[in-house]
């Protein structure tokens, strides 16, 4: 359903440019939950906004292409992408808060998005509209939604703005979702909440969710597939399971081991020594070299590319070439 | 529709009740529907024509005063006309000259400002300029030289106004646009698809439109006080047309021996544009939510 092929994102500084993302390639079944799991700018988010084409200027995607139902959206109209936004691919947001409209009751918002994909295509009535909006925030957990329709964003708790969020992003029936960090602003037992709400979603109305976070214990529960992003690259991707069992790159490696256990036998935490690198003038040898303990004179020296090691999984390492 | 007056409504009784708990703003808004009242009903309420008097009865002091007669209460000028007949009617002029300014000003320079602010680049570079340039004349000076061009006129007088007050407007209405297109719930309109048009004037606009509110309420002190300094030099309104500018300006070469004429309408004044200020200022206090301290 989406296969995005080869994209790379381009940020230009005065330095040179930024690659957010590199030749990123990735494909998404029907109904498929992927998370897409890495540090802090790595390229996750930005890999998200490439899809909608809503990267920010002076970004700017340089090549590769993003295949949507069989059609590449780098190269469709900018009126046709407005089209897709929204409908077919809707997006959530890491804070809920500030992504709510201040000034607008929570149940007009979500009505709102009802709105900006029904324009021709015959009138709803207002109360038709309603009810749809009430449906839809109570197929997301929002209790009363008669009153809870005429609130604002802040009288939400950071729970309810989340799960209102999501009914915006249901409204128009997308087939699928993009879900950016949307349980990292709130607190764990909310997170488990969202989480389960976004699989029941997943299994219920068939949507698929590319989900991008940084915490691998959330993607473990939650995804089917996970693609391990480093430094604008995939550097892993495959079944959950078998990532997090038996992980091949030694940065999957490394996070799984900086993650803390609450069982016995508690062990000392290992986190991977050293920074992200720069982005400014990477090349395309592996660019976790630095930090890696299994490095070889024979990183710093030859190209990496991501290889197909079987069971669907890919890993981009020297040791499986 | 009906849903939609409704909403309005409900939220204008909710801005009169914070109104009404705060006493500055309630005074001011009091004074100023006084005036608004005065100026609509000026030929009901106003006891004499505005341009009949006979010289026969020029310079009665006011009712108050020895000499003074019940009949003009705030006395005569120095043709015989009632001056409190005058200032009702002159309301009609500073009002309608400071709403009008000031509305013709906003729109204006929410749309520019709006473009501006939300594209960016060569537009937006071209128009900050001219209004830069237009910020570095002096606004009465400025206004002056519009109309010894165009000549006096209720018209030409709102077009001199206006050709520079936009530009306040724009200032603000681009920086607020700047500071909000970069927050979440824009790029979150976005991703859904709005288009452009609909991003700004249905999400950003609602939530600038508080403080464009507050300046224009406190803008239309500033014209009608603009208004009666250029009346006052004899280049506003038509002569004959009743304006408090002017009025002070006929007192002139009296204010010795018949003060009333010039200080009447100047009071009249003053009191408007304190009310109105009075007025934007605890408006801003109350839309503010920056300024709230409960």
């Amino acid at each position: 359903m989406l296969r995005i092929h080869n994209l790379t994102t381009e940020f230009p500084t005065r330095r040179g440019a930024v690659r957010a993302v590199e030749e990123m390639s990735l494909s998404l079944q029907r109904g498929q939950i992927m998370g897409l799991v890495g540090e802090s700018g790595c390229g996750k988010s930005v890999t998200l906004l490439s899809i909608l084409r809503l990267v920010a200027r002076p970004g700017r995607i340089i090549s590769g292409s993003i295949h949507f139902e069989g059609r590449d959206i780098l190269s469709m109209a900018p009126a046709e992408v407005r089209r897709i936004r929204g409908a077919d691919i809707a997006m959530v947001f890491q804070d809920p808060l500030t992504t709510l409209n201040p000034v607008f009751r929570v149940g007009e918002q979500i009505r709102e998005s009802l709105r900006v994909h029904r324009i021709g295509t015959g009138r709803t009535s207002r109360r038709e509209e309603r009810e749809t909006v009430l449906s839809l925030m109570k197929e997301v957990g929002i209790p009363s939604p008669e009153s809870r329709y005429w609130q604002y964003p802040h009288e939400f708790s950071g729970g309810m703005q989340q799960r209102a969020l999501i009914a915006i992003a249901l409204a128009c029936r997308p087939k699928l979702l993009l879900a950016d960090e949307p349980t990292t602003a709130l607190d764990v037992t909310i997170q488990a909440q969202i989480l389960e709400l976004l699989s029941r979603i997943n299994s219920e109305r068939g949507t698929a969710i590319l989900f991008v976070t940084h915490d691998l214990a959330v993607a473990s529960e939650f995804c089917h597939w996970i693609s391990v992003m480093y430094a604008g690259r995939i550097v892993e991707q495959g079944p959950v399971d078998e990532v997090i069992a038996d992980p091949l790159h030694p940065y999957t490696e490394g996070l799984l081991r900086s993650i803390p256990r609450l069982v016995k036998p508690r062990r000392r935490l290992s986190p991977i020594p050293g920074d992200v690198p720069d982005l400014i003038g990477l090349t395309n040898r592996c660019s976790f070299e630095s930090r890696c303990d299994r490095r070889m004179p024979e990183c710093a020296e030859r190209p990496v590319s991501l290889v197909d090691v079987g069971g669907g999984r890919h890993v981009r390492c020297i040791l499986y070439e | 529709m009906l849903m939609r007056v409704r909403t309005v409504a409900r939220n204008l009784c909710g801005l009169l009740y914070l109104i009404c708990r705060h006493p500055s703003a309630l005074i001011g808004l009091v004074i100023l529907v006084a005036y608004v009242v005065m100026a609509l009903f000026a030929p009901v309420l106003a006891p004499y024509p505005p341009n009949t008097g006979s010289v026969r009865q020029s310079f009665l002091p006011p009712a108050w005063q020895e000499g003074g007669s019940p009949a003009h209460l705030l006395g005569t000028d120095h043709v015989g006309r009632d001056i409190l007949s005058r200032i009702i009617y002159g309301a009609r002029v500073s009002l309608w000259v400071g709403v009008l300014s000031v509305a013709i000003s906003m729109v204006v320079g929410l749309v520019l400002g709006a473009i501006s602010g939300y594209y960016r680049g060569i537009i937006d570079d071209v128009l900050s300029r001219f209004a830069e340039l237009l910020m570095a004349f002096p606004f009465l000076l400025f206004a002056i030289g519009v109309m010894a061009i165009l000549g006096p006129g209720f018209f030409n007088l709102i077009a001199a106004l206006t050709f520079k007050s936009w530009v306040e407007f724009f200032r603000l209405v681009r920086g607020e646009t700047i500071s909000e297109k970069t927050k979440e719930y824009v790029e979150a309109a976005r991703a859904q698809g709005q288009s452009n048009f609909r991003i700004v004037t249905g999400e950003i606009l609602p939530n600038i439109i508080h403080s464009v509110v507050v300046l224009a309420t406190l803008r239309v002190g500033y014209m009608i006080i603009t208004e009666a300094s250029l009346s006052f030099l004899g280049i506003g309104v038509q002569p004959g047309v009743p304006a408090w500018g002017s009025m002070v300006d006929d007192g002139r070469d009296y204010v010795r021996t018949a003060w009333w004429v010039s200080t009447m309408p100047g009071l009249a004044l003053l009191l408007l544009v304190l009310a109105i200020n009075l007025f934007g200022e605890g408006l801003r206090d109350i839309l503010d939510p920056r300024l709230k301290v409960d």
